[in-house]
């Protein structure tokens, strides 16, 4: 039983992270039509730059202070993805406006190549590591109720919590700013927003720039937790099922689909993977995902798609 | 290039000797639609006969391309029945009732944008090819001679349409009067026995406006087309139906010949705006 | 001044439904046949073989195939590598495990796995669209990735998937030499081409194009959904199943999964984009620029004196493709086979203005 909880409990936190990234996705497909292939490129970048810069601030400036080094270098890499983003849109969104969306995705996966190649020619392709004093010991918590209580990696505890504070955060501000309902109001109809006065240029700028934070947190948690390096890029590929599962136009889907595949993940891998030899955590969020959409195919959270003729 | 066809569109006038009104083709019994809580079309039942040009009229919004989409089997209504032929219709998908000889055209055009105007009307053949994949990776033989005998068909309708010197271009690069055209080309390709109509003379001007009503009439006429139109031209429906059926909010208000439809009260009213 | 049809005139249906109707262009392409089968092998070198021609030719034959799919019948995949290797895997089975099966069996069966398999992840295309089959696919490239490293009997229980092949001959001449490698992918992506156009240009490929346009109004005039696509997921598998098998056996000799990885499905779909959406030119003229355009770029620093690392080399080469995908989605979405097309319309006035 124990034993069992701490994988759930495992399997919840690597969740939250996938949340956190299949947020970034939901954003931008839900205010500009764009499913973004390039997330997990910009996870890498953001984690990169913040990597790289926290080690050469402090030489620059000659300062020794952790602190402000992470912080000076969180600013710097968050004004990083704004560029980013103004660039993107300048660049390649506002040339393919009304264009289908499996070339919007095409595009995105162009923008991808595009940024794994300058990321690693600015920054170098070695691994680098974040440190920004997350707590690496473990923590046994509810041993009153087990005997022996439950071990739970404290990093992952406090990365969860910040996780969910994003979600949360952002999700409130979708629902509830002039600023998340413009952006809800460009989602719907880019033209008819357009024509009320919304300029669609800075709301794709801003939503690609929020999408660009979440990278930014999300590649700081798993970079200080894996080290920063190409195979962050393909934390986004993990995030795909998520988004599918959940519904691509829905902030809870991402959630709790997050969630979903987190757990299932972890305790597929434990219960199930010995009957398939194992490393079955690769495919098994993809096929649940898929199995799932054969069902329902808007996903859990999705609007329902009507052909109109 | 190619215009040795005409004397088969000759004969087909000669055949098809004179319109006359025939049994019903098609019966829809008590049809009611709707799409989660809206309701698109409640009650409605009305016939068509062979060899008529039945219109359905309406403001917009009353239902009129949801009546068309019932009847080629896009939308499934949750409620009535459906005859064709004298033979109660099961669920069908499109592809169904386009073997049973429905053919359509839309009101938005949908035609094929990537393909020429001559491929367009060829996918029209489609169910009346028959060779298989293997034939076609091949090109040789049965394929190649069933393609040919069927283009010789379809440069008949090319003719027809009098759109010779488009043939080769892509349907995208056409203005929007031609692609109407096009699309009327595509839906005759298939020889359909009933013929769908869904606003082919919207957004057109008086010159366009008459020649697609002489193609409908001559279909009707050389072919013995049964024709559905919905159109809102009240002088072309009025000139060129048989019978019209007027629909408002889903429901039906009105049934009849041309003359009976026009003094009809309540379609007065729902053309004139006063309050229900 | 060449390049004119001028007096080039179609007395019958079958002379306008040529492949090339046009005088000039069989010409060119007859003399580009006997170049390709003729003068390079009496005058390539084994590098020219090795690392530019074989490679390209059987990259485009897979892109040839991930082009029916895509281009013409509108069905994302990035599943591709997966197809592959079912391809590869699936007539290296047959191989081994079939006493005296020649290598064109083993080849066309391996074809067959993939279409097996290609067909089953077209099944949720009936119901999902876009972006979620997107996903679908995706899904296939990892569980087939996953299957040939842990699944023992797709690998005859080699260690960590890898196997190889030797001794291939085609009616009982060996296909050892580059020369002879390079002669039997070419003989196979002609057949394949050929084969590809026939589809595309008859009434099967008009069904894939109509649901690739508007699935819709295709399934009002007659098409059934079902059949066009799943027709589509089979044939483009099949054909990217047979690059596989050439892949794996031809080119490589010996490999193992991370041959078809998710990279390679992304390299064929981008080949797909630069060389031209819905053409089966397009598939050579991509494939011709992704092999290409890394062999250049590894020289020219050379040549100017600039040393550049592999690592550089290889990001520049990641940066430059991903621009060139977006250039060509915002500037020329139908790739280089359109500009090829602009540039022979513009030849047959060429040097009149009208």
């Amino acid at each position: 039983m124990g034993f069992f909880l701490e994988t759930l409990f495992g399997g919840l936190m690597a969740g939250m992270l996938y949340s956190l990234i299949a947020l970034g996705f939901v954003l931008i497909y839900k205010a500009s039509g764009v499913f973004n292939f390039a997330q997990g490129a910009m996870v890498l970048f953001a984690a990169l730059a913040m990597a790289r810069f926290a080690e050469w601030i402090p030489k620059w400036l000659g300062f020794d202070n952790l602190v402000v080094a992470n912080l000076l270098a969180f600013v710097v890499a968050m004004a990083l993805m704004v560029v980013l983003a103004w660039v993107i849109e300048r660049l390649c969104l506002s040339k393919l406006v009304n264009q289908e969306g499996i070339t919007l995705l095409m595009a995105t996966l162009g923008i991808s190549y595009f940024l794994d190649g300058l990321g690693q020619t600015l920054f170098g392709n070695d691994i680098y590591s974040i440190n920004v004093g997350m707590p690496k010991e473990p923590a046994m918590i509810l041993e009153g109720m087990f005997e022996g209580g439950l071990l739970i990696s404290k990093e992952d505890l406090v990365a969860a919590i910040i996780s969910a504070a994003l979600v949360l955060a952002l999700a409130l501000f979708f629902q509830k700013t002039a600023t998340g309902r413009a952006l809800r109001a460009v989602a719907d109809d880019h033209q008819a927003a357009q024509s009320i006065g919304i300029p669609l240029n800075r709301i794709w700028v801003i939503v690609w720039s929020v999408a660009g934070f979440a990278a930014l947190v999300a590649g700081i948690i798993w970079g200080s937790k894996l080290g920063v390096q190409f195979s962050l890029s393909l934390v986004a590929l993990k995030a795909l099922p998520v988004v599918i599962l959940g519904g691509l136009t829905s902030v809870p889907g991402a959630i709790l689909g997050g969630l979903i595949i987190g757990v299932g993940e972890k305790l597929s891998e434990i219960y199930l993977g010995s009957f398939f030899g194992g490393g079955i955590e690769i495919w098994f969020a993809y096929v649940l995902a898929l199995g799932f959409l054969l069902v329902r195919p808007q996903g859990l959270f999705g609007e329902k798609i009507i052909d109109r003729v | 290039m190619m215009m040795n066809d005409m004397p088969q569109v000759a004969q087909a006038q000669e055949q098809a000797s004179a319109r006359r009104i025939g049994d019903v083709v098609l019966d829809l019994q008590n049809i009611s639609l709707s799409f989660g809580g809206v309701k698109a079309l409640t009650n409605i039942s009305f016939d068509v006969r062979e060899h008529e040009i039945r219109s359905i009229i309406g403001p917009n919004g009353a239902g009129k391309s949801s009546m068309l989409n019932v009847i080629n089997g896009v939308y499934h209504p949750q409620e009535g029945r459906i005859l064709f032929r004298g033979e109660p219709r099961q669920r069908m998908e499109p592809h169904m009732a386009a073997a049973q000889g429905i053919a359509r055209t839309f009101q938005n055009i949908a035609l094929f944008k990537g393909m020429s105007v001559l491929d367009n009307i060829m996918t029209g053949r489609n169910l009346k090819m028959k060779c298989g994949l293997l034939a076609h990776a091949l090109y040789w033989g049965r394929a190649q001679k069933e393609e040919i005998e069927h283009r010789v068909k379809v440069e008949e309708i090319i003719d027809f349409l009098e759109i010779q010197d488009i043939r080769k271009t892509p349907v995208g690069a056409l203005p929007y009067g031609l692609q109407k055209r096009v699309e009327l080309g595509r839906a005759l390709a298939a020889e359909p026995n009933l013929l769908l109509l869904d606003e082919p003379m919207a957004g057109m001007n008086v010159e366009e406006k008459q020649d697609m009503c002489r193609f409908i009439l001559d279909v009707n006429d050389q072919f013995g087309t049964t024709i559905v139109l919905i159109e809102h031209d009240m002088g072309v429906v009025m000139d060129i139906s048989d019978r019209v059926v007027v629909l408002d909010y889903g429901k039906k208000i009105g049934d009849g010949v041309p003359d009976e439809v026009r003094s009809n009260e309540d379609v007065i009213r729902a053309y004139l705006g006063t309050s229900h | 001044m060449l390049y004119r049809e001028n007096g080039q005139f179609k007395t019958s249906y079958v002379a306008d439904q040529q492949i090339f109707p046009i005088a000039q262009d069989r010409i060119a392409i007859g003399l580009l046949l006997l170049v390709a089968f003729v003068v390079m092998p009496l005058a390539g070198s084994e590098y020219l073989f090795r690392a530019v021609l074989i490679p390209f030719l059987i990259l485009a034959l897979a892109a040839l195939g991930l082009n029916i799919l895509v281009g013409y019948c509108g069905q994302i995949s990035l599943g591709t590598g997966a197809f592959m290797a079912v391809g590869a895997y699936g007539a290296y089975n047959f191989l081994v495990r079939i006493d005296g099966m020649p290598l064109i069996g083993a080849m066309l069966l391996g074809g067959l796995s993939a279409t097996v398999v290609g067909v089953l992840f077209g099944v949720p295309s009936l119901r999902i669209k876009g972006l979620y089959l997107a996903v679908a696919t995706l899904a296939a490239q990892f569980f087939t990735d996953w299957a040939f490293l842990r699944v023992g009997w797709f690998t005859n229980n080699s260690t960590s998937g890898s196997v190889s092949v030797a001794g291939l001959n085609v009616f009982g001449l060996p296909i050892e030499s580059p020369v002879a490698k390079y002669l039997f992918c070419l003989s196979v992506v002609c057949v394949f081409a050929l084969a590809a156009k026939n589809l595309t240009r008859s009434a099967t490929g008009r069904q894939w194009m109509a649901i690739r346009d508007m699935d819709v109004a295709a399934a009002v005039i007659g098409i059934r959904p079902v059949y066009a696509k799943l027709t589509a997921f089979a044939v483009s598998s099949f054909i990217v199943g047979v690059a596989g098998v050439l892949w794996a056996f031809v080119h490589l000799g010996a490999w193992e999964p991370a041959a078809f990885s998710i990279d390679r499905s992304f390299q064929l779909l981008f080949m797909v984009i630069i060389g031209g959406l819905g053409s089966i030119m397009g598939a050579f003229f991509g494939a011709a620029f992704i092999v290409i355009l890394p062999i250049i770029l590894d020289q020219v620093p050379h040549w100017f004196g600039i040393p550049l690392s592999t690592a550089t080399t290889s990001h520049l080469v990641h940066m430059i493709f991903g621009a060139l995908i977006v250039f060509f989605l915002i500037a020329e979405p139908h790739g280089l086979a359109k500009l090829w097309s602009i540039g022979k319309q513009k030849l047959r006035l060429w040097p009149f203005p009208h």
